[in-house]
């Protein structure tokens, strides 16, 4: 088993509107793959489908080898919404013994639990932070919380959602370094980003524009001749406007033909 | 969730067993972080303890030159106020479970469904408890409230009135999208019971249509029931058909509840 995720002609309908249009693609396992795109382009349903909490899900999603959702993938997938969500009136490190307890739960794990929540809150460097209540924390600490709930019982797959917004660049840096860490453990991530810099940290990448996956590769080879993997994003981009329009125009010509025919 | 963190291969992670409908240590775990988020908010706790004994003691005296009538509505309250107040704290509790993301974090989570709902219910209604102690207490003894039946069968009926507002405040909440919203449920779900249940005017003396739609609230059994352990001294059939509704309402609704989380939202 190579790939951690595999799509195939996924779709997704919100209110009414298609949100994902027919995407395919492969994520391999063990090691970090960037999700990334403007935002409004699709990227939290998409991660949403996969974690299994996404309604109104059409096509293949196959995440660890079996359907998205599945109950028994509920312990083997970590995953970090975009705004933290943890309890605010409990401290760092209620939180972690309580979701620690529901991943591990009975009195006889009670050992191991200790031991997980002490290394996330390591892992995540929250140890000086871990008596304070998650409310009063600043953003970025409140968001490395939240990260560290998806850490425990580490589980094969991490889905995160723009885990570094609003971060100084060295706490970034040490997050990134963290991931990098967790995927040498054998660990799967997907991290999500708006910020195109960040795609310099991914082994591959997936460009995604408007429910659609315009580039599935890594990083070197999508700089090509670019230079940056922004420039190869935005070439992308104009290739598929260009394609978009010509499309339109073809089908309005098409029309016109039909008209006379009626 | 044992597999080291220096282990390499994730193939040798044991995949744990699906998790069962109900877990005891989950919904016990979910009762204590309830308890625990309570515990640093303490002027909550003080504001649900004693708003109610601070409302009975105003009754008293409200009617101090007639004890008959605070004796029938003292007892109809006592029903009352576990209702309201658990119905408040349980609906604003969820929804911001709902808008927090917590709630779609534990979903993705191997947590029952029924262990939240149960673990909510029980951190509720231990509050409750102590709650309805205190204005049970407050009313008998110091107050003087001229009780016929025994004062365990009120703090019973209490209790049931409790699990009926938390099972009540878990639906709602569904329907709200903002605690501005949650706390409009109140006079729209509540306060029409209140008018029904036989505390301003006998409930066979209503317009039949009334009478009729007070039948199906299940807040007149809980004012019924008060009512029958305040003039009897024994456990009446009427008494325990009383408990049976309310304690079946709060069931079914916790069901309803229940169905109202999901795991796949739009």
């Amino acid at each position: 088993m190579h790939t951690a995720i595999h799509a195939t002609g996924l779709s997704v309908v919100r209110g009414g509107r298609p949100v994902l249009r027919d995407l395919g693609f492969d994520v391999p396992r063990g090691q970090v793959t960037g999700l990334l795109g403007p935002s409004g382009c699709g990227k939290t349903t998409l991660m949403r489908a996969i974690v299994g909490t996404q309604a109104k899900v059409t096509g293949t999603l196959q995440v660890l080898g079996r359907p998205a959702g599945a109950p028994e993938l509920r312990s083997r997938i970590g995953y970090v919404t975009q705004d933290p969500s943890v309890y605010d009136d409990l401290t760092v490190r209620q939180n972690l013994d309580y979701f620690a307890a529901i991943l591990d739960p009975g009195r006889a794990a009670a050992a191991r639990r200790h031991a997980d929540v002490t290394r996330v809150i390591d892992d995540v460097d929250l140890a000086s932070h871990a008596d304070a209540l998650a409310g009063t924390l600043s953003g970025g600490q409140r968001s490395r919380a939240s990260l560290a709930v998806a850490l425990l019982g580490s589980p094969e797959l991490l889905v995160l959602d723009e885990p570094t917004v609003g971060l100084d660049p060295v706490l970034r840096r040490d997050l990134w370094n963290l991931f990098h860490t967790i995927a040498t453990r054998g660990t799967t991530l997907l991290v999500s980003s708006h910020v195109m810099d960040e795609a310099e940290r991914c082994h591959r990448l997936l460009l995604m524009r408007e429910g659609a996956i315009l580039a599935d590769d890594t990083p070197d080879a999508l700089r090509g001749t670019s230079g940056s993997v922004e420039s190869a994003f935005l070439h992308l981009v104009d290739e598929a406007n260009a394609r978009a329009h010509a499309d339109r125009a073809t089908t309005t010509t098409d029309d016109d033909r039909q008209e006379p025919a009626r | 969730m044992t597999t080291p963190a220096t282990d390499t291969a994730p193939a040798q992670a044991p995949t744990p067993p699906r998790a069962p409908a109900l877990s005891a240590p989950r919904t016990f775990a979910t009762t204590a972080r309830v308890l625990r988020q309570l515990r640093h908010d303490p002027r909550s706790i003080a504001l649900m303890l004693f708003v109610p004994c601070v409302m009975l003691l105003l009754l008293r005296y409200v009617f101090d030159g007639n004890p008959r009538v605070f004796d029938t509505i003292g007892a109809s309250l006592l029903g009352i106020f576990p209702l309201i107040t658990m119905f408040l704290v349980t609906s604003i509790a969820t929804l911001r479970e709902r808008t927090s993301g917590t709630l779609e974090r534990l979903l993705a989570l191997p947590l029952g469904k029924a262990d939240l709902i149960l673990g909510y219910a029980l951190a509720f209604g231990l509050l409750a408890v102590v709650q309805s102690a205190l204005a049970t207490g407050l009313a008998l003894w110091v107050l003087g409230l001229d009780v016929t039946g025994s004062p365990w069968l009120l703090l019973l009926v209490a209790l049931l009135d409790a699990l009926l507002g938390t099972a009540l405040g878990l639906f709602v909440s569904a329907f709200a999208a903002t605690e501005f919203q949650a706390v409009q449920f109140m006079p729209a779900v509540i306060f029409p019971q209140i008018l029904l249940c036989g505390l301003f005017a006998q409930r066979d003396t209503m317009h039949p249509v009334l009478e009729g739609i007070s039948d199906v609230l299940p807040m007149s059994y809980a004012v019924d029931g008060m009512n029958e352990v305040l003039r009897n001294t024994d456990v009446t059939a009427d008494f325990i058909r009383d408990i049976l509704v309310v304690a079946a309402c709060a069931l079914l609704v916790l069901a309803l509840g229940a169905a109202t989380l999901r795991r796949r939202t739009p």
